[in-house]
């Protein structure tokens, strides 16, 4: 049997982090990096008689993503502990939640790789508290524990096992990737971690309705290897099924480097995470009126910029699907337009070269270190001429190195654009004059042989002549001839 | 009569007619601690030194109980003192922070003398589970001073103390005050700051006084009740002055007197020198009638179920990573956890975390734990139908007088029985107190208790001090016998 | 109650703690006992009865999200028993 006669079901538990200023259960600031535990006090570190005290804020933007995804709100919640012992979690239990999430029953759409839409059912959406992290010790072969990270407030959002292929669990992380940035709880920043996903995966032959034995890939943290790692799984899990194996339920790593899985816990450490209701915190009740306050402060989500982009610019779909696939992305469409109102030139600007230098630069849509007032200007000077576009593509590029007003950048790198008719005249006489054939061709009804020209006269002034004057006056001089 | 004799408020008397300095009391009790220490060993740490620092620190401080000497029970974290909860585990642990009551008691400009032995991790009746030393009853030198805040009780009894802080889980505070013949007070759950309490229960611990007489409990509960915001089960209610509650006058006032706490498991001598106490009572103007609380197994039931389920989870923390003892003994992380742990706790410790990590492990969460829970409300429903009728009530604080040092230890069963009066007080979150109502043939003290009304600290205060004012029991002290 | 030995080492294990040989036993015996005492939980007149989870009765008790001053590292650190560049030591854990 082949690959072929196999379903893949995938299931996601996405850890997002909140971009709260301070801690879940303390004071301590969220900030990423610092030096090691000077983001912690006794709490942090689980000293003896310290007690947590939940942010408010932590409630409030989990809320907000359970009505982002259309789940239901609990209206009775709690905190539990959920025990088990590692150095990077120094209470020896993590507060989270158990059998009453703050959200549950929620959905988001997605594409599949033909293009129709499929629905991801959401379990549930609950709160809980960031580890530590452990660091190795290069010279003294320990390892070494920080705990800044520990007590950064997370949602955990579960999945349905919905998925039936690694494009559909790319586009579902992409699809909550979007929300949770346009209602501005997480950054979602990746390499960072504060955006992570455990993947599980099983197989089972087509028309079986039972589910495979799954494994899981814990924290993985780019969509590059979410695909390669689910990809890996499929295919090993079909191998030992068609050896007459049987898939061990595990919990797996995933080595980007080696392509390959690898089981993560001791088979000692059997996990008990005995869970009860946390005495040290108070229950959680939700009103109606304060669940209906944060819904009214939803801002707008993709799928309702993305229609009207399409009514209201004239973008196609996919012009418009691109642009809202990152909140950064449209809000710099939207604030661009705001200020020169070209919706063409200004999509056509981040999808293409925009996002293509975003690609080179492995760069993020929010980490665009320039803002609508620039590309506004850029645009602007194309359209005023001061500028050809092969000249703002430079100040594009320069725009990611070192930020400064494009008219600044032109004025010190003296690239304005030659607009002066006798500058101009004196580079179209030239070019005439070493294109005969050039002149031979167009006159022979080649409308090919005016482009050349053009480009040739580009070259000539480093791209700084006016194009469209350039045009216009090898039509009138060729026509003279 | 000796300095170290007095009551607080008779000391604050004292010092307002300027018969005695705040020195002079410091000097008394330091004395009395040079004297008596040996005998009755409630001490873990003794801050002589701090402790006069503290007094001249606090010369110009206007508090009137700045310079009144106190106690701490070991779990309580001070900054910069050792806080060792009687734990190998702990015995050089120093708290780079205080407890929120240290931060009022500090406030205050009261001066801590030392840090009180108790029950490893307040795990146990005794004091017989500190790693470090056995403190006795100084009424007789062989028997246990209760616990887990025998330290506390013992060393307040023995005039070592004014007055100590305590905590109470399962009955902490109350028993050893009746074993050692003193007023002990647990207050209703979430009138003091947990914060800085080292927990044993979370839903159960409160820290409450151990005081020579109602007054006193009255004055330093003014000290350290009040809401903490960083403790979100504390509660938020409006400030009280306590000592306005002594009214000494009960006249038409309802103590239901469960009968339950009268039978066979109640000693004969406890049971009838109780019986006087309610005939008192009576002769003072108080109705007191016999009524039922029939919860008292069931609540110790679900007290070691939810207590020990909940010690398990804190203890966690204790890993030998970031404080508290490591073992020598480790070549790798688990020989960190596993040995740090079994060296560093002691056998008490020990059992209640197996007890507890089973009772919450898969499979046995709803036979016990959530059975335990259920349980909990039934108690709370069986003391509220209770207080429709009764403004109070009334039982043994002990269902025994103290006991022989040894005679319990290797039975855990059996020294948890000795909690039934105690517990389901813990259980439903009420405040008790215990106050001495007399001795027995053996010359050792009995103690009866009064259950409030949540957060109704005043009527149980107002009934214990009226009794106290009517009869002489507190003029009863301590001989140190051998 | 029944427990058995597996079972008992197993809870232990969780726990983090070792049993020696002669302990398991006594407390395999303490545990028996003390959940026979226990088990009268389940004979209590609870059918129906909510859960008493703290008998705190307030809820929404919650924090500003405010930043107070990180506390001093050397004080954070100062119970360690070994510690390294503002670290806490311990033996290397393979999947760090």
């Amino acid at each position: 049997m082949s690959r072929e006669d196999y379903e893949v079901v995938i299931g996601l538990e996405v850890h997002a982090e909140l971009s709260t200023k301070t801690k879940i259960f303390c004071s301590c600031p969220t900030e990423f990096g610092g030096e090691p535990n000077t983001h912690c006090c006794p709490i942090c570190m689980a000293m003896p008689g310290t007690l947590p005290v939940l942010n408010e804020k932590v409630v409030e933007y989990a809320v907000r993503a359970g009505l982002a995804t259309g789940c239901e709100i609990e209206q009775n919640s709690k905190n539990d502990r959920k025990n088990y012992f590692y150095p990077d979690l120094p209470k020896a239990y993590q507060i989270s939640q158990f059998d009453r999430p703050l959200c549950k029953k929620g959905s988001v759409e997605i594409e599949n790789e033909k293009g129709e839409k499929v629905t991801i059912g959401i379990t549930r959406i609950h709160i809980e508290e960031d580890a530590g992290k452990l660091n190795h010790d290069e010279f003294g072969g320990g390892s070494l524990v920080d705990l800044n990270r520990a007590g950064v407030p997370l949602i955990e959002i579960v999945s349905e096992p919905d998925m039936r292929s690694s494009v559909e669990a790319e586009n579902y992380l992409r699809k909550l990737k979007s929300i949770l940035e346009y209602i501005e709880v997480s950054d979602c920043k990746m390499q960072e971690g504060s955006l992570r996903a455990d993947v599980n995966v099983s197989v089972r032959k087509k028309g079986e309705t039972k589910l495979g034995t799954r494994t899981e890939m814990k924290n993985m943290n780019s969509f590059r290897s979410i695909v390669r790692g689910i990809e890996y799984e499929i295919d090993r899990q079909i191998d030992v099924i068609e050896d007459g194996g049987k898939v061990e339920q595990e919990t797996l790593r995933w080595d980007d480097v080696s392509g390959k899985t690898f089981s993560m816990r001791d088979k000692e450490d059997a996990q008990d995470y005995r869970y009860f209701p946390d005495p040290d915190l108070v229950a959680i009740r939700l009103s109606d009126d304060y669940i209906e306050n944060i819904r009214k402060t939803l801002p707008e989500l993709p799928e309702s910029r993305r229609e009207r982009y399409i009514k209201d610019y004239n973008l196609s779909q996919r012009e418009a699907n691109l642009l809202t696939a990152s909140k950064y992305l449209s809000n710099l469409f939207e604030n661009t337009l705001a200020i020169c109102n070209n919706p063409k030139a200004t999509c056509n600007w981040i999808l293409s070269d925009i996002s293509r230098i975003l690609n080179e630069k492995e760069m993020e849509p929010n980490e665009i270190p320039f803002d609508e007032n620039h590309l506004a200007e850029l645009i602007t000077l194309i359209e005023k001429g001061t500028i050809s576009s092969a000249i703002a593509k430079k100040v594009l590029e320069e725009l990611f190195e070192n930020v400064n007003m494009p008219s600044k950048i032109i004025e010190q790198k003296g690239w304005v654009q030659i607009s002066d008719e006798g500058a101009i005249k004196e580079v179209v006489m030239q070019v005439l004059s070493e294109n005969a054939q050039s002149v031979a061709d167009f006159k022979a009804g080649k409308d090919r042989a005016l482009g050349f020209l053009v480009g040739q006269a580009m070259k000539q002034t480093k791209g700084k002549a006016n194009p469209q004057m350039l045009n216009k006056m090898f039509v009138e001089e060729m026509n003279k001839m | 009569m000796e300095i170290y004799e007095l009551t607080v408020h008779e000391l604050l008397e004292k010092l307002d007619k300027k018969e005695i300095t705040k020195q002079e009391i410091l000097a008394s009790y330091q004395n009395r601690i040079k004297e008596k220490e040996n005998d009755v060993q409630a001490f873990i740490t003794i801050t002589d030194a701090e402790a006069k620092e503290q007094l001249e620190k606090n010369e110009n401080n206007n508090s009137k109980l700045a310079g009144i000497p106190i106690g701490i029970k070991d779990n309580i974290c001070t900054k910069g003192i050792k806080t060792t909860c009687a734990s190998k585990m702990l015995e050089n642990f120093v708290a780079p922070y205080n407890a929120t009551v240290m931060d009022k008691i500090n406030n205050e400009g009261m001066v801590m003398l030392g840090k009180l032995n108790m029950d490893e991790f307040a795990m146990g009746s005794s004091t017989e589970h500190s790693y470090f030393k056995q403190t006795k009853n100084p009424w007789n030198l062989n028997k246990v001073p209760g616990g887990s805040s025998g330290g506390s009780a013992a060393a307040v009894a023995s005039g070592m103390l004014p007055w100590a802080l305590g905590s109470d889980t399962g009955g902490s505070i109350r028993q050893p005050a009746s074993y050692c013949g003193i007023v002990g007070l647990k207050p209703t759950y979430g009138l003091v700051s947990r914060y800085g309490l080292v927990a044993y229960a979370s839903s159960l611990d409160q820290i409450g006084t151990l005081t020579k007489d109602v007054k006193d409990a009255s004055m330093l509960l003014n000290v350290i009740a009040g809401h903490d915001e960083k403790d979100t089960t504390s509660a938020i209610k409006e400030k009280k002055d306590y000592t306005q509650a002594l009214k000494n006058d009960i006249k038409g006032l309802k103590i239901g007197v469960p009968k339950e706490y009268f039978d066979d498991g109640i000693d004969e001598e406890v049971r009838e020198s109780i019986k006087q106490a309610i005939e008192k009572y009576r002769e003072l103007g108080a109705i007191v009638e016999e009524c039922s609380l029939d919860i008292a197994e069931y609540a110790l039931g679900s007290y070691y179920v939810i207590a020990c389920a909940e010690a398990s989870s804190n203890l966690g923390r204790f890993d030998g990573i970031r404080y508290g003892y490591r073992t020598k003994n480790y070549e790798n992380l688990r020989d960190i956890y596993r040995n740090s742990r079994s060296e560093g706790f002691g056998a008490e410790v020990k059992r209640r975390i197996i007890l507890g990590t089973y009772v919450l492990s898969s499979g046995y969460y709803d036979a016990y734990y959530k059975k335990a829970q259920q349980v909990r409300t039934l108690v709370r429903n069986e003391y509220a139908k209770n207080f429709e009728k009764y403004d109070c009530l009334l039982t043994p604080t002990a269902p025994n007088v103290a006991f022989d040092i040894g005679s319990k230890v290797n039975n855990p069963l059996e020294m948890y029985l000795a909690d039934l009066c105690t517990v389901p007080v813990n259980i439903a979150g009420l405040p008790g107190i215990s106050i001495p109502c007399g001795l027995n043939s053996e010359g050792m003290p009995i103690g009866f208790q009064l259950i409030g009304k949540p957060f109704d600290e005043e009527t149980i205060l107002n009934v214990a001090y009226t009794y106290e004012q009517n009869t002489d029991f507190r003029k009863n002290k301590p001989e140190f016998r051998n | 109650m029944q427990v058995s030995k597996e079972e008992i080492i197993h809870i232990a294990k969780l726990a983090n703690i070792n049993l020696k040989q002669e302990e398991v036993d006594t407390y395999l015996g303490h545990l028996e006992e003390i959940l026979n005492y226990a088990n009268i939980v389940n004979k209590a007149p609870i059918d129906g009865l909510s859960e008493t989870i703290g008998v705190n009765e307030a809820y929404n008790v919650f924090r500003k999200d405010e930043i107070k001053e990180s506390f001093p590292r050397e004080e954070l650190l100062q119970n360690a028993p070994e510690k390294q560049e503002g670290m806490f030591k311990i033996p290397k854990v393979i999947n760090a």
